[in-house]
C-alpha cells in the first residue's frame, strides 16, 4: 500500500516537474497519469501494491471533490447572477455531448461491422 | 459555562482537525442519505456533502479559507488519485486497442461538441467571461478540470461546482436520452455517458451493466487527457484566451 502510494506520488512529482520545466499546457497529475499508463503498457502488468493503493483512492473518489465543491460558497454571488446561462449551458451541452458521442460511435461501429460481413 | 464553551469553539474552529473531521463526517452522512434514496442520481453524495458543509459554514460564519486549511488534506489526494486513473484505464487496454479509431473519433466529436456548446450557450445568454471559461472543462473529472480551469483563466473552485453539477445532470438525463435515440449497445451507452459526465456518469453506467461502466470509466480517463491536451490549445487558436 505504501509502496503503491509512493509510486503514485513519484509519477505525479515527475509529471509536475516536466510540466514546469517544459511549460506544457496540461496539469502535472495528468502527465503523471499518462506516464504511468505507458509504464504499465510496457511492463504488461500492474503490481499488487500499486493496484491496492489505486483502488483505495478511487473507491472513495467522490469525497475528494467535497473541499473544492464547498468553494461554491465563494461563488454564490456569481451563481445567483449567472444561474440561467449556467443552467441552460449545463443541460444543453451535456445532452448534446451524450448524443453526439453515441451517434458517432454507433455509426462507426456499424460501418466497420458492415464492411466485415 | 457558555463563555467557556465559546472559547473552546473559537480555539477549535480555527484548527484543521475540526474541518478535516467535518469533511469526512459530511461525506459519511451523504453516503447514508444516498443509500436511503437507493442511489438515486439526484441524491448525489458529493452534492449532499457539499450542501452539509456549506450549511455548517454559513451558520457558524467560518470563512472558506479556514475550512480549507483543514480540508486541504483531502483535497491534496486528488493529485495521486488522478495518476491512479491509469490503472482502470490500463485494464481496458485490449478493448481500447481493438476499437481505437471509432472510440477516438466519437470521443473527439462528443467532447468538442460539449465544451463548445457549453461556452457558446453561456456566452449567448450573457454570462461573465470567467464563467464561460470555467464552463469549458465541465465534462472532465474534477481534478483534471480544475487544473485546466486554472490554466485557461477560469475559476478552479467554480469549475469544481460545475463539474459535479454536470455529472449529476448527465447521470439523470443520459439513460433516457440514449433510450430515445435507440442506443441498445451497452458499450456505446457507457462510453457516451462517460464522455459527458465523467465519474458520476460512470457510477450511473455501472448500474446499467458492468460493460457500460467499464466503457464509461475508459471515456472519463480519455476525455480527461484529450481535454487537458487540446482545450488550452483550441482556446488559444480561436483567440478566446488573451
Amino acid at each position: 500500500m505504501i509502496g503503491g502510494l509512493t509510486l503514485l506520488l513519484v509519477f505525479q512529482l515527475v509529471g509536475e516537474l516536466l510540466v514546469q520545466a517544459a511549460k506544457l499546457p496540461v496539469p502535472g497529475p495528468v502527465l503523471g497519469l499518462l506516464l504511468l499508463f505507458l509504464t504499465l503498457a510496457l511492463r504488461g502488468e500492474v503490481a499488487a501494491p500499486l493496484r491496492d493503493a489505486a483502488n483505495g483512492l478511487l473507491q472513495h473518489f467522490s469525497i475528494l471533490f467535497v473541499p473544492a465543491g464547498a468553494g461554491v460558497l465563494l461563488h454564490l454571488h456569481r451563481l445567483g447572477q449567472d444561474w440561467l446561462p449556467i443552467a441552460v449551458a449545463l443541460v444543453g451541452s451535456t445532452a448534446l455531448s451524450v448524443a453526439v458521442t453515441a451517434l458517432v460511435l454507433r455509426f462507426l461501429l456499424r460501418r466497420r461491422g458492415g464492411s466485415r460481413s | 459555562m457558555t463563555p467557556r464553551l465559546g472559547d473552546i469553539w473559537v480555539y477549535l474552529s480555527a484548527s484543521p482537525l475540526v474541518w478535516l473531521t467535518a469533511t469526512l463526517a459530511a461525506y459519511q452522512l451523504a453516503l447514508w442519505i444516498s443509500r436511503l434514496a437507493r442511489q438515486h442520481p439526484l441524491a448525489n453524495p458529493v452534492a449532499l456533502a457539499v450542501c452539509a458543509i456549506v450549511a455548517v459554514l454559513t451558520v457558524t460564519g467560518v470563512p472558506y479559507d479556514t475550512y480549507f486549511a483543514g480540508a486541504q488534506f483531502v483535497h491534496f489526494l486528488l493529485g495521486p488519485a488522478t495518476v491512479a486513473l491509469a490503472i482502470p484505464l490500463y485494464a481496458q487496454f485490449d478493448r481500447l486497442r481493438r476499437m481505437a479509431l471509432p472510440l477516438a473519433a466519437a470521443l473527439t466529436a462528443g467532447s468538442a461538441a460539449g465544451a463548445a456548446s457549453a461556452m457558446a450557450i453561456a456566452w449567448l445568454l450573457g454570462a461573465e467571461h470567467s464563467t464561460v471559461l470555467s464552463l469549458a472543462p465541465k465534462s472532465v473529472t474534477a481534478p483534471i478540470a480544475m487544473g485546466i480551469a486554472e490554466r485557461i483563466g477560469g475559476l478552479p473552485s467554480l469549475t469544481a461546482v460545475l463539474v459535479v453539477t454536470t455529472g449529476i445532470v448527465g447521470a439523470v438525463i443520459g439513460p433516457p436520452l440514449l433510450r430515445w435515440l435507440r442506443v441498445d449497445d451497452d458499450a456505446v451507452a457507457g462510453f457516451s455517458i462517460g464522455v459527458a459526465a465523467h465519474g458520476i456518469g460512470t457510477a450511473r453506467a455501472f448500474q446499467m451493466s458492468e460493460s457500460a461502466g467499464a466503457f464509461a470509466g475508459l471515456a472519463m480517463g480519455l476525455n480527461g487527457l484529450l481535454t487537458a491536451l487540446l482545450l488550452p490549445l483550441a482556446l488559444r487558436l480561436t483567440g478566446a484566451l488573451q
